[in-house]
């Protein structure tokens, strides 16, 4: 008999496995939801589909008659240039001090354990400094992603470089390489592939980052959203709210695997 | 005994108290093909790291002509490792550029407009040289064992050193394309007027290709502190036929 472990799916037959679940997960909820409701039609703990459909449509397509924006849009374009910026610098960081504590055996010896130290506090735990250093402004919550997600990011990097063969900086040496041109010809480039991976498993954690922020202090964001209408069980603009955080992470993803794909060919095993 | 490019004099290797090399007392001179066998822990590759510069005596002097050298490695001493010789993230054109952009690009580390094409040109050329031209473009993972060899060859000559180091370099190859490499290296040799230094395991490998074998081994032995005595070279055999051919 086969083995369980040998059996495998393929084409079509994988993407209705997949989809099992999930369809299973909406046919529960619709089911829970409906039940909710014949017994009391003002539930707003599970809200249907429909509900969802309306909130989605109030929040995205009219505009608030409080500030004249379109809710959802204006919510996004807040969070993701606060993830963008906290993103950018966390990894404009992790490269500089990744490379240098990687290549400069010096500076592994100055910063090394002072990395390790940072990387071991819990940044929520931060977060009041930084609002009392930094104010409630958009400063304080950038800086919250950054410092979360840098230190792991930045000692990742370090690994990468400490994992290259010695072999290759013996051999560039011998080709005539200074330091500065060890480290942006042989380090650096091999660095990058891993960089996008470490980019990627941050999103997690920069997001949590995000929404711990927006939810203290802010006016506006994704993450300010769902915890000001927590106060009135609004289920219906929550649940649409999760959906859409999922989906730009899910696509962030897919956009960062693809760049990095695209551009560093060598380190997927692919040709030119 | 005058001209040596290489000596060592009196060189012992230590690391605590255990004992790697003592009193290695040897030269080499330009043109030579030196082979050096001996079993593992012999300091085979302690001596070609030393001729490296990757690593320092602890006593005695190693002299490039007839200079005390500095313990860190440069570009008057090439060297092709066992594996990872060549970059993964450059083509083969670009792994050999890249000795040739080091030297003119000190800051930036790439060469534009017509030096670009000058160090196009020389790494095209070598490549030729080691039967790689119709694989400029192609990344080390997509090269054969065989193949990466010849690259690492090609990288390390374009430089011009002044002595040539294998370590082992075609320990992992077949037997077929271990004999390809050493018609190879022995016609690089020969046309190019290179110096080696070969490190193997492989004792007919080293007859067979060498003007000169060298068998590194512990002289002496003391059983109850078998880390107390160094090794060095207990046989060095000119080849004198292979010089005058």
């Amino acid at each position: 008999m086969t083995r369980v472990i040998n059996i495998r799916l393929r084409g079509r037959a994988q993407v209705l496995a997949a989809a099992v679940p999930l369809g299973a997960l909406a046919v529960t909820y619709a089911v829970a939801a409906g039940a909710r409701h014949a017994a009391n039609p003002a539930d707003k703990v599970l809200p249907t589909f429909g509900a969802m459909g309306d909130a989605v449509w109030r929040m995205a397509a009219m505009a608030d008659p409080m500030t004249g924006q379109y809710t959802l849009w204006a919510d996004t374009l807040a969070s993701l240039e606060r993830l963008g910026a906290g993103l950018g610098l966390a990894t404009v960081t992790a490269l500089v001090l990744g490379l240098a504590l990687g290549v400069v055996p010096l500076v592994r010896a100055v910063l090394g354990p002072v990395v390790t130290l940072i990387a071991v506090i819990p940044p929520i735990a931060v977060l009041p400094i930084l609002f009392i250093a930094l104010g409630l402004g958009e400063a304080a919550k950038i800086a919250l992603i950054a410092v979360g997600i840098a230190p792991f990011m930045t000692r990742d990097m370090a690994a990468c470089v400490a994992g290259l063969p010695a072999e290759q900086f013996v051999k560039a040496q011998t080709l005539g390489a200074n330091s500065w041109q060890v480290a942006i010809r042989v380090a650096l480039p091999q660095m990058m592939p891993r960089l996008i991976e470490a980019l990627r498993f941050s999103m997690g954690p920069a997001w949590v980052f995000l929404i711990a922020a927006e939810a203290i202090a802010s006016d506006v964001g994704l993450g300010y959203r769902i915890f000001l209408v927590r106060r009135y069980l609004a289920m219906d603009i929550i649940l649409p709210y999760v959906a859409w955080i999922s989906l730009l992470a899910i696509c962030a993803d897919v956009g960062l695997r693809w760049v990095s794909r695209r551009a560093f060919g060598w380190a997927h095993g692919a040709g030119l | 005994m005058s001209a040596a490019l290489v000596s060592l004099r009196d060189v012992w290797v230590e690391y605590g108290d255990k004992v790697v090399l003592e009193r290695v007392d040897l030269d080499i001179q330009a043109g030579e093909f030196v082979s050096v066998v001996g079993p593992s822990g012999a300091g085979k590759s302690t001596f070609l790291r030393l001729l490296l510069g990757q690593e320092a005596p602890t006593r005695g002097q190693v002299m490039l002509d007839g200079v005390a050298m500095r313990a860190e490695c440069g570009p008057d001493r090439g060297v092709v490792f066992q594996r990872y010789s060549v970059f993964p993230h450059l083509t083969a054109l670009q792994n050999v550029m890249f000795g040739l952009e080091c030297a003119g690009a000190p800051v930036i580390g790439r060469l534009f407009g017509a030096r670009r094409r000058a160090a196009e040109a020389a790494a095209r050329e070598m490549l030729s040289a080691v039967g790689l031209e119709h694989s400029l473009a192609a990344y080390p993972a997509q090269l054969s064992g065989g193949m990466q060899q010849r690259l690492a060859i090609a990288q390390a000559l374009v430089k011009h050193p002044r002595v040539l180091l294998l370590d082992e370099p075609f320990g992992a190859l077949d037997p077929g394309i271990r004999r390809d490499m050493h018609g190879l290296v022995s016609r690089l040799w020969r046309e190019q007027g290179l110096t080696i230094v070969m490190v193997t395991h492989d004792i007919g490998e080293a007859f067979h290709l060498g003007t000169r074998v060298m068998a590194f081994d512990k002289r002496r032995h003391d059983p109850h502190a078998p880390h107390r005595f160094g090794a060095t070279a207990i046989y060095d055999l000119p080849l004198t036929r292979k010089m005058e051919a």
